[in-house]
């Protein structure tokens, strides 16, 4: 039935996230349905309302810019097998500085205001997955436990300042800073969406994340770090720099979605910055086969997920967590079909069996 | 002050029960050679159907075997991708930790925010009603009894059982292991079996005995803390055992140092047991040379072989 490849396969580049995304559907549809939502309305909010307005497609753009941004700098630190988990923390770091910027500055009117909270949002999500980073190469300690810790940590700081150092005094109470002024947001992109040009900070990783692995000396040697750990120390590829450019571009890029949210969408720092984007993310890596390129569809499908299921919750009665468990479906069915990158399957019996298996 | 001691202290062992039986489930599957980091959606998967089928039936016995089992399920999805699939085990990990935690709230939505009876404490005549030492040893529930118990049980397993030197031996060399006979996968499945019965225990313990409400993010790190734990304990269950001992009274100093009216922010506290965790685990990981003498050999890696 299966036999391993000799060679590998361009076609299943394609096939192996098609047939995740086909499974997830399918599986999504069949249980929705089994709990009750009427079929037609959950196949209409996944399928066609995403699609169906121009506003509806600026949501999708809206999500797309913050996966895209996340995924691309995760992807950099899987592929020398550096677990960075903790995106979400980065990116509420990342919101953070570049918040206390927008708030410290709020009469503003500079065209520089934008692009220091840029500088100061990417800085301080690498800062957060530096920490990691130190900890992992002075101490050895897990960087998959303590960036999922980091994580935690930055929420708590969040809230913290939140309700405290920088909220607006003025807001009767509630956990949330200022509004922020013109000069500290994204211009929009489609007139009538959400949809803002923080977007073109996810295509400019995107970009550099492929000139980076596919063209570059340090590129290469991270690759060959994770392949082939033992070939990379013979030729002398140094380990503790390969933590170093994995967790710092994952915080980076994390931390520039968090300013795309704060100035994008939200427009203040608050409570909730993200639905999950930084733990999405991981998703989106794994999906797009780890490839700068295959990424960027495979954020579109994140968004379009996001965004169906925000639909199906409203008009099919889906619950909240529809988005979650189509995640989690994603992850395990892109895993599976992974062997097709190895193996293929043959229907009839092989004609030449060497040495045939027991 | 005493009265905050006792308080902690005799809050720490329920406290700490969720997070003892997860991870001394994980640490049997990482002896096993199998890192599966998806106890935070195990455990909450145990949470909510053990919530779910104890308010349904009225009868804890049933909750705590419903999330051992709707857990131990989700393991073995785990297990088919890494043993079958030759999945990476952290990516695996991460996705049934995603989809452990989309189909608790998928399990848990028509009960948000409910609240259940505990379970009855097991109560001793005489040694309960004792000042101090009762409420902090003799006044539990019979899980976090049964937790207690566990942990010289296991140890007994690995040290004293031919299944536990089996364990042990593909945990270190599955090859060699093979050679001598032994099924590799099968202990492996068996062993990530355990582990998600364990974590769905562990997930029961918290919604329907300890906190004996459900909503959704209600394992709340837990689950990494207790793989973490693993590695605190270097894979023994006693020294684990002592790990989530005091997590558990790290947990509830929140409470108490709130009673006492000290003037630390709330979230610095909330903090606090992932902020204490990042700093064991860069002390303990600090000492390679002393982790790498408990640490599984072939823990992470796939086995290729035929089994």
């Amino acid at each position: 039935m299966l036999e391993a490849r000799t060679a590998p396969s361009r076609a299943t580049l394609v096939a192996v996230p098609a047939i995740a995304v086909a499974l997830t559907l399918l599986c999504g549809f069949l249980l929705f349905t089994a709990i009750g939502s009427p079929p037609e309305k959950v196949a209409y909010a996944f399928f066609v309302q995403p699609f169906a307005s121009v506003g509806a497609i600026g949501e999708v753009l809206l999500k797309t810019g913050p996966l895209l941004l996340v995924a691309q700098g995760l992807a950099i630190g899987y592929r020398a097998d550096i677990w960075n988990i903790g995106a979400e923390g980065q990116l509420i770091v990342g919101a953070i500085c570049a918040s206390v910027l927008a708030i410290a500055f709020e009469t503003s009117t500079s065209p520089f205001l934008l692009p220091a909270m840029i500088l100061a949002g990417a800085a301080g999500g690498a800062a957060w997955a530096g920490i990691a980073a130190l900890l992992r190469v002075r101490f050895g300690a897990s960087e998959i436990l303590t960036t999922f810790m980091l994580s935690s940590v930055a929420l708590q700081l969040l809230y913290f300042l939140v309700t405290g150092p920088l909220k607006d005094p003025m807001g009767f109470n509630f956990p949330q800073s200022v509004m922020f002024g013109d000069a500290a947001l994204f211009a929009p992109l489609i007139p009538g969406t959400r949809a803002n040009t923080s977007l073109l900070m996810g295509l400019a990783a995107t970009l550099v994340a492929w000139v980076f692995m596919a063209r570059t000396t340090a590129g290469f040697r991270l690759m060959v770090g994770g392949l082939a750990p033992a070939a990379a120390r013979y030729a002398g590829f140094s380990q503790t720099r390969a933590i170093w450019i994995g967790l710092l571009a994952g915080g980076a890029c994390a931390g520039l979605a968090g300013v795309g949210e704060v100035a994008g969408p939200l427009g203040m720092l608050q409570r909730t910055l993200s639905p999950g984007y930084g733990f999405a993310a991981i998703i989106v890596a794994f999906l797009g086969g780890l490839n700068p390129i295959g990424i960027v569809f495979a954020a579109l499908v994140m968004a379009v997920i996001y965004v169906g299921g925000d639909y199906a919750v409203v008009s099919a009665g889906v619950p909240n967590a529809s988005a979650t468990i189509l995640q989690g479906f994603l992850l395990v069915f892109y895993l599976a079909a992974s062997l097709l990158f190895t193996h293929r399957i043959r229907w009839r019996k092989a004609a030449v069996a060497e040495g045939s298996a027991p | 002050m005493t009265a905050t001691l006792v308080f902690i202290l005799s809050g720490m062992l329920a406290a700490a029960t969720p997070m003892l039986f997860a991870a001394l489930g994980e640490s049997v599957a990482e002896r096993s050679g199998v890192l599966n980091l998806s106890v935070e959606g195990m455990m909450a998967t145990g949470a909510a159907f053990a919530f779910a089928v104890a308010t349904l039936s009225g009868s804890h016995t049933l909750g705590f075997l419903a999330g051992g089992t709707a857990a131990a399920l989700l393991s073995l999805v785990f297990a088919a991708l890494v043993l079958v699939f030759h999945a990476n085990q952290v990516a695996a990990g991460l996705a049934i930790g995603v989809l452990g935690l989309g189909v608790s709230a998928f399990a848990g939505n028509r009960f948000e925010g409910a609240a259940i009876a505990k379970p009855p404490s097991l109560d001793i005549p005489g040694l309960s009603d004792l000042p101090v030492v009762g409420p902090i040893l003799f006044s539990h529930d019979a899980m976090v009894y049964l937790g207690i118990l566990l942990v010289p049980v296991v140890a007994l397993v690995f040290t004293r059982t031919k299944l536990g030197l089996s364990i042990r031996a593909v945990g270190e060399n599955p090859e060699a292991a093979r050679a001598i006979g032994t099924p590799v996968l099968g202990i492996r499945l068996g062993c990530v079996l355990f582990g998600g019965f364990m974590a769905g225990l562990g997930g029961a313990h918290l919604s329907i005995a300890y906190t004996a409400l459900w909503a959704e993010g209600l394992v709340a790190g837990r689950g990494w803390i207790a793989v973490a734990l693993v590695v605190f304990g270097s894979w023994l269950p006693f020294r684990i055992a002592l790990g989530a001992y005091v997590f558990g009274a790290i947990s509830l100093m929140e409470l108490s140092v709130q009673g006492l009216g000290l003037a630390i922010p709330s979230q610095l506290l909330s903090a606090s047991p992932y902020i204490v965790t990042i700093l064991v685990l860069a002390a303990i990981s600090r000492d390679q040379t002393r982790l790498r003498l408990t640490r599984p050999l072939s823990l992470g890696k796939p086995f290729r072989g035929q089994a």
